[in-house]
């Protein structure tokens, strides 16, 4: 089997997160496999386990987005491509990367594609959708398990909770949600090998893409962090009195009413 | 120079943190308020392939370097002070003098379940009368046929419960001056006449395994001599000094804990209707820690990229071994008045580095013995 994942390398939002002039600052900030993306490399690794075959883990980033890849390679994923936007892209969203990665796969043989169920820091949930759609191949979002039986796959989804049955064929993406797997840690030996594993590096120009045909088509007003929580307000007196004083103070101090 | 860690070393730190993290965090303060050595841990670490970070594939270990071998060992110690130390015994001096002075057949035999974690090793040099001064070892070697007869009583010797093979070091002839000779010695601990006896109520490192070993008539094959039977000391003393950057970067670890948790708590805790953290004599003693656990660290990682640079490193291994585990404990004790009244409360679990670190000061040569080695590098 052909297996890809889709990987994105995010900062780690339980690491201290620093915004300034609208942007959130590099420097310091941890970087880390978006954590969904580890359930997809998990998955693809005992699928190709269980089915023979290859994980190619992809990645659309900068030079630094190596460093997940070789986790990934030492977590046991065979080659890796990264697809190096730094010196060509300005910005992107869902749109830019989904175009890069369509174009990546024209001339690709593939049997399954994994990805993540959302990234942690946009959070959109977007791309693996907008790929299987743009490469005319069924999806399954939010999966937590996947048994594949020649061509033919069931999937239980979750929604909101409750779990949806699923079946259907190769090829096919699916994004991946908690509860799919317990993603291992990357071996001592899975570490010193993923140095000798492939890492294929791209640049736009080698999937035959310009700049213009990538501008996002989405505009990033703001960025901004959540209000510091303040402490909590214990109202006190009769029942009738305190609802008085809470609608008096929702339409007034918080004017959420 | 260059201060950057490799990928390879920057991906173990990530890895065994977040094993740590996950595996052993939970357990800490209850391994150490029982006393209980984690053997399941222990099996986790050898399947990922700690347990051999610093030998060669072929001998069953991941093949990284000395450097890649403390980090994993400081985020250990980060965590457990107690599992850490077991870890560093473990492969610096269970495993380790196999590596540089073995035979090819002990290697395979016996480097390679220590290497692959499928077993755990252990050191036998203190005697109840032979501590700092390893050259009073009463425990005798003698010849027999193909065998030595092994007799003698080791104590305080980490690992030892839960060991397959301890390398018990023994005097085995006198040399043409009148001296011991001391030879070390591939002990399997399952042959006749070795009692192991884990009776020790320890102040710290609770959650590693330290026995006493008593060796009547044991016979071991010849063949299990490690290394040159005249240069047994020499050899041992080679060994301590890796086995130093081991617990160096134990200390470290405990060192880093304290000052993370020192942090914290003073940014939280708020007293005079403001963090603690704004007072400049909470500060002080911060900004004391942050300082001392960097400069531990770079004498630590000197140390052992002395060691994979195959340059001596007999100084620098003492110098980080002294600096980092005075570090910890001082450290540790600041992290202890920071909290307060708080911190002297086992479920805050800076009480537990301070016990923790204080064993770092005495084990694999006190710190009056790294004075004494810097010394006599100095030329004294
Ligand atoms: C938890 C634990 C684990 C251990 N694990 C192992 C192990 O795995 N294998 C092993 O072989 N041993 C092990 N040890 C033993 C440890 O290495 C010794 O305790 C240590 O070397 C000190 O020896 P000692 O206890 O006999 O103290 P002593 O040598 O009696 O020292 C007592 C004091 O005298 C000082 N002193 C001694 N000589 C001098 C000198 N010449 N100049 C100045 N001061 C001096 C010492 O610094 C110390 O302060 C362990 C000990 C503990 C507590
Ligand atoms: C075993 C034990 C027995 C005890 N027995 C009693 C008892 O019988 N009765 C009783 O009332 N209490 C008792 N205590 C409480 C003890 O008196 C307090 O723990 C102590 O006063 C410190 O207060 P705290 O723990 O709240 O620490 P905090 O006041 O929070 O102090 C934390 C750290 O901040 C520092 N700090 C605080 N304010 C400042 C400042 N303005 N400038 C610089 N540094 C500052 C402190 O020195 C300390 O290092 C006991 C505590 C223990 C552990």
């Amino acid at each position: 089997m052909n297996i890809y994942v889709l990987l994105k390398k995010t900062f780690d939002t339980e690491e201290k997160i620093v915004v300034s002039n609208g942007q959130i600052e590099d420097d310091g900030a941890e970087f880390i496999i978006n954590p969904y993306d580890e359930y997809a490399v998990e998955e693809a690794i005992k699928q190709r386990d269980a089915h023979g075959g290859e994980v190619t883990v992809v990645t659309v980033g900068d030079e630094d987005s190596e460093k997940q890849l070789r986790t990934a390679l030492a977590m046991g994923a065979d080659k890796a491509v990264l697809i190096n936007t730094e010196d060509d892209l300005e910005e992107g969203d869902q749109f830019t990367t989904t175009k890069i990665l369509e174009a990546f796969f024209e001339d690709k043989e593939v049997d399954l594609i994994l990805a993540g169920n959302v990234a942690i820091d946009e959070a959109s949930g977007q791309v693996g959708p907008r790929l299987a759609e743009r490469l005319g191949m069924p999806y399954v979002t939010t999966i937590t398990s996947l048994e594949i039986d020649g061509d033919t796959v069931n999937v239980e989804k979750d929604v909101e909770g409750d779990v949806e049955k699923v079946l259907t064929s190769l090829p096919l993406l699916v994004t991946c949600q908690q509860g799919l797997n317990d993603p291992r840690y990357p071996s001592l030996p899975g570490i010193m090998k993923a140095k000798k594993k492939p890492l294929e590096e791209l640049e736009i120009d080698d999937l035959d893409l310009d700049e213009d045909e990538l501008e996002p088509k989405t505009k990033t007003v703001d960025i901004f962090l959540p209000p510091e929580k303040e402490a909590g307000r214990v109202l006190e007196g009769e029942v009738e009195d305190q609802v008085k004083e809470l609608v008096s103070l929702l339409k007034n101090e918080s004017k959420v009413l | 120079m260059d201060f950057e860690l490799t990928k390879e070393q920057s991906m173990i730190r990530k890895m065994v943190r977040d094993f740590a993290e996950d595996v052993i965090r939970p357990r800490a303060v209850e391994m150490d308020i029982n006393a209980e050595f984690p053997q399941d841990i222990f099996e986790q670490m050898g399947e990922l392939g700690l347990l051999g970070i610093p030998f060669p594939e072929k001998y069953g270990g991941s093949g990284g370097d000395t450097l890649s071998y403390a980090i994993a060992v400081e985020e250990i110690g980060r965590i457990c002070g107690g599992t850490g130390l077991s870890y560093a015994a473990a492969v610096s001096l269970g495993a380790s003098p196999i590596y540089y002075f073995g035979t090819e057949e002990q290697k395979e035999k016996y480097l390679t379940p220590l290497a692959q974690g499928k077993s755990l090793g252990a050191f036998g040099l203190t005697e109840p009368n032979a501590g700092s001064d390893a050259g009073g070892t009463k425990t005798t070697a003698v010849e027999d046929g193909n065998d030595y007869i092994i007799n003698g009583e080791k104590c305080f010797i980490t690992n030892a419960s839960f060991a397959k093979t301890i390398i018990v070091t023994a005097v085995t002839g006198k040399n043409d001056s009148g001296k011991n000779i001391i030879s070390a010695i591939i002990v399997p601990t399952d042959t006749e006449g070795v009692t192991i006896t884990s009776n020790y109520d320890k102040m710290g490192v609770r959650a590693s395994d330290t026995a006493e070993v008593v060796l009547e008539n044991v016979r071991v094959p010849k063949e299990n001599l490690l290394g040159d039977p005249q240069k047994g000391f020499k050899q041992f003393l080679y060994t301590l000094d890796g086995g130093r950057i081991s617990i160096a970067a134990l200390g470290l670890g405990i060192a880093q804990a304290s000052l993370e948790k020192a942090l914290e708590y003073a940014k939280e805790r708020k007293q005079f209707n403001q963090p603690i953290s704004n007072f400049q004599a909470i500060q002080f003693k911060l900004a004391d820690m942050s300082m001392e656990v960097e400069l531990a660290r770079n004498m630590v990682y000197k140390s052992a990229w002395l060691k994979d640079q195959n340059k001596p490193f007999t100084k620098e291994s003492a110098y980080a071994k002294l600096y980092a585990t005075e570090t910890a404990f001082r450290a540790a004790n600041q992290a202890i008045q920071i909290h307060g009244g708080y911190g002297y409360m086992r479920e805050y679990e800076v009480e537990r580095y301070l016990r923790d670190a204080k064993l770092l000061e005495i084990g694999e040569g006190t710190s009056e013995i790294q004075r004494l080695v810097i010394a006599r590098q100095l030329g004294c």
